[in-house]
């Protein structure tokens, strides 16, 4: 039995962590990373075949960021799943630091690849899911992505091609949480109708609630069932989810909070 | 034997590498036929991608088959695969270091096509990537032996290959080595560093000052990147003066490469032979060597040139 209200907890504790670590570098993107965080907590949590004691086992699924600028939720998750010392979350951003701004390949346990430049992460994660396919093995590969980023005309060459190489163990991951830098998606590009586009390029669409855990373990129980085609999860999501003035503010894309701001924040994620 | 394009040493390479190695995978975007890739795709189907006319896509994805332990080879037109997939290969490829292997043809004598797929600036964007290498063969054997060891080098290469018809000038066992520029001929007056199809327009430009009394040192550049300074400073050490050559943009190029290194090694009189900061067009490629100033008759002047320089700052000292 999945443990919801456990899931809540972790959540919780992910997004103190995304508050501390942009305030503490002053710098940072708190927005994307709180809309993503209940999907990486159900992922890391629940779903993904992923071993902290043995970070490159054979058989992992393997999880694969485009929108790599959430690296306060990257981090705070691999940590809080056991994946290397939570103190470590402290030096992110700094000089010297493993935890770049943006992740550098294997640079803690679980970071599986370098990322941060949009619109790429999906045709690594479809490369990485043709080699699982020539070696027919039991893993499945996992692409976080932001719905900015699928303004990107890559994007739509990679989606072509996972639907065409039959690529049915990878599963998108879609934060679409309708914000990026310059205002929503809809003033500055518009994506939608983004589920039929999806269809349309042969991929088999699953929508839900970003936010509700329920809702995000059925679409990914739902996807590892899916034989033939690619799967993309529509997550309809909040920017800034949890911290009341952040949320749907596209001005804390990438803002830190102040002491004040996150003392405020933490308050409202307390346990 | 009969001159052949150096595009056919790619693919010769793929076939003897996919029969040994069951990692080796490879890639391309709609011009499998041209870039030659194609005669692996018939041989291990089951090993080739055809990512269609998506260089970017074709890129990223070679990565993430290197992620997952094969060795991706993927090619196209030069132009493409270094420059609509330039920022991939720099922050995918080059900065994870994955061993993924692009390649194509490039150079004015891609021919007919025009300056739209004539690639001038491949090297330029390559060379200045961190830990990238860069192979540029001078002929179909070579590019045999370049492709074989780009598959084992320790994180990302280029190689750099040609449509037209070339001479061959090396031998089947010629030795090649990586990061190593071979010497073709001893000479004493002056060094000409070439690359690619400028190699024999070298010899040729060698053996015609030969006949002046003139005596060429011949260097092939087979790997611009890592660069091979010791075996370029030991001749120039030699010779007092260098000429470069190359079928590429001067700026940028070995033009650029050779003349910071020695600038900060061994200053010495230096002339250029190259592309000078224009497009080309449509021709035939030796027709368009010849026009654009890619060819022996240009390197026997720039020698001249380097050889009289010398002697000139010789005097002042």
């Amino acid at each position: 039995m999945r443990d919801i209200a456990q899931l809540e907890k972790v959540g919780r504790q992910i997004r103190r962590d995304i508050i501390q670590m942009t305030t503490l570098a002053g710098s940072g993107h708190p927005g994307g990373s709180l809309s993503a965080t209940d999907l990486m907590a159900a992922l890391y949590f629940e779903i993904a075949n992923v071993d902290p004691s043995d970070p490159m086992k054979e058989d992992r699924d393997r999880v694969i960021y485009s929108k790599a600028h959430v690296t306060p939720l990257i981090y705070s998750v691999l940590a809080r799943r056991g994946f290397f010392d939570p103190e470590l979350l402290k030096t992110f951003r700094k000089l010297g630091s493993p935890l770049q701004g943006h992740p550098h390949i294997h640079c803690v346990p679980g970071i599986e690849m370098s990322g941060g430049s949009l619109g790429q992460g999906i045709s690594i994660a479809l490369g990485t899911a043709i080699a699982g396919k020539m070696d027919r093995a039991p893993w499945r590969v996992y692409c976080l992505m932001g719905d900015g980023e699928l303004q990107e005309g890559q994007v739509w060459e990679a989606f072509m091609a996972a639907a065409h190489y039959k690529a049915d163990n990878l599963t998108a991951i879609i934060d679409k949480n309708g914000l990026e830098i310059d205002g929503t998606t809809k003033d500055v590009m518009d994506i939608d109708p983004l589920e039929k586009k999806l269809e349309a390029f042969g991929w088999h669409v699953i929508e839900c609630d970003g936010h509700d855990y329920g809702q995000i373990l059925y679409a990914f129980d739902q996807a590892k069932q899916t034989k033939g085609k690619p799967q993309a999860i529509i997550a309809h999501t909040v920017k800034g989810k949890g911290v009341s003035f952040m949320e749907n503010n596209a001005e804390w894309h990438g803002k830190a909070p102040n002491q004040v701001e996150a003392e405020k924040a933490l308050l409202e994620l307390a346990d | 034997m009969e001159p052949k394009a150096t595009r056919f040493g790619y693919s010769e390479a793929l076939l003897m590498l996919g029969e040994k190695d069951d990692r080796i995978v490879a890639l391309d975007a709609d011009l499998a036929k041209s870039t030659s890739s194609a005669r692996f795709r018939d041989k291990f189907p089951d090993r080739f991608f055809n990512m269609g006319i998506a260089e970017q896509n074709m890129v990223d994805v070679a990565a993430g088959l290197a992620l997952s332990g094969k060795i991706p080879f993927a090619s196209s037109y030069g132009v493409f695969v270094t420059g609509r997939a330039w920022e991939q290969m720099r922050t995918m490829v080059c900065y994870s270091k994955l061993p993924v292997r692009i390649a194509g043809h490039a150079g004015v004598s891609v021919g007919a096509d025009g300056a739209t797929h004539q690639a001038l600036e491949d090297i330029a964007i390559m060379n200045v990537l961190p830990n990238m290498h860069v192979f540029s063969p001078c002929d179909y054997y070579e590019t045999i032996k370049a492709t074989m060891a780009a598959a084992y080098v320790d994180g990302p290469a280029y190689i750099r290959f040609g449509r037209a018809p070339i001479p061959i000038i090396t031998e089947v066992d010629s030795p090649f080595e990586v990061g190593k520029a071979t010497i073709m001929k001893k000479g004493s007056d002056v060094t000409v560093v070439a690359t690619g199809t400028m190699v024999n327009e070298a010899l040729i430009a060698s053996a015609d000052l030969a006949n002046f009394g003139v005596s060429v040192e011949v260097v092939n550049l087979s790997t611009i990147k890592p660069l091979d300074g010791e075996t370029i400073l030991n001749s120039v050490a030699k010779t007092g003066c260098a000429v470069t050559a190359e079928e590429h943009q001067i700026t940028g190029g070995i033009g650029s490469i050779i003349a910071s290194f020695l600038s900060l090694n061994l200053p010495v009189p230096l002339e250029m032979v190259g592309m000078g900061d224009r497009f080309g067009e449509s021709g035939e490629p030796f027709e368009l060597l010849k026009h654009f100033h890619c060819n022996s008759c240009e390197i026997v002047q720039a020698c001249l040139r380097a050889i009289s320089r010398r002697q000139t700052s010789r005097v002042v000292l």
